[in-house]
């Protein structure tokens, strides 16, 4: 085997290595300014809410469906960082 | 400054101005990365990947003010995964806790591979649009040369010398960004 052929056949490992993330992560992260108006929306009702703030720390899926938003990953990550940032 | 540094100092002005469009682009440009990092550097599930992918995206949306070297974003994202790969893996009490665990693990071989392979993805977006959506279907997608002829309308019987010619040319931007870091004075 020729040392080109050795580079090009690492190169192709290389490439074939880095498959796309599946899609429905991708646009749901490109939607994260969108779901950060979300998760302001739940973390202003937390505020209000003792009981809503309850729940969405023992019950992030419950707490996110009671106040009418569907409780995907990514919507999930962006309350659970607003949550943690708080004092 | 590297071409894709200059291409990331400008996606996060940008993105820090509120241009959707452009974090879009921040996102594809590492989505590759931040998925193999949790896939084949620490073997995560589908579920745990899923959830490490959204939160380096939150984290790295909320904090895009705070970086200090926009040049420097790749280090960072691969910097925050990894933690959060840890952090995951922990909690659920699925880190290996023994040496001999970690080494049937291996996270820093696959990371390193993942880096490399990372360094090959940015060549690839300075390749002509043909060449890197033929090296893309043909490597990545499995694709045989009838399917990548077909959707490309190029004749079959091509599509091995241009596979070759397009992965010369990788080669080529490899070794000019090796000898071009190492006139900058990188390690």
């Amino acid at each position: 085997m020729s040392d080109n052929e050795m580079d090009e056949r690492m190169l192709g490992r290389l490439i074939a290595s880095l498959p796309a993330a599946p899609e429905s992560w991708e646009r749901a992260a490109i939607e994260m300014p969108a779901l950060r108006r979300a998760a302001d929306q739940v973390l202003a009702l937390a505020e209000t809410d003792a009981e809503f703030h309850a729940e969405l720390v023992a019950d992030l899926e419950a707490a996110l469906r009671r106040a009418g938003h569907e409780p995907n990953p990514a919507l999930r990550a962006a309350v659970r960082h607003r949550l943690a940032d708080r004092p | 400054m590297s071409a894709e540094a200059e291409v990331v100092v400008s996606l996060v002005a940008r993105c820090r101005s509120g241009d959707q469009d452009a974090w879009a682009q921040l996102v594809r440009m590492y989505s590759r990365y931040v998925f193999a990092i949790c896939q084949q550097g620490f073997r995560m599930s589908d579920a745990d990947a899923e959830d490490v992918f959204q939160d380096v995206f939150v984290r790295v949306y909320e904090h895009l003010n705070d970086v200090r070297d926009d040049a420097s974003m790749r280090a960072w994202i691969g910097q925050v995964t990894r933690r959060l790969c840890l952090d995951r893996l922990r909690s659920a009490k699925r880190a290996p806790v023994t040496e001999e665990e970690w080494e049937a693990v291996d996270p820093d071989d696959a990371l390193e591979h993942v880096e490399l392979a990372m360094d090959v993805d940015r060549v690839m977006a300075e390749l002509s649009e043909n060449c890197a959506e033929i090296l893309d279907r043909f490597f990545r997608r499995d694709e045989s040369y009838a399917v990548i002829g077909t959707a490309l309308s190029i004749p079959a019987g091509t599509i091995a010398s241009r596979i070759s010619r397009c992965l010369s040319r990788v080669r080529e931007l490899m070794e000019g960004r090796s000898q071009a870091s190492q006139a900058s004075g990188e390690t």
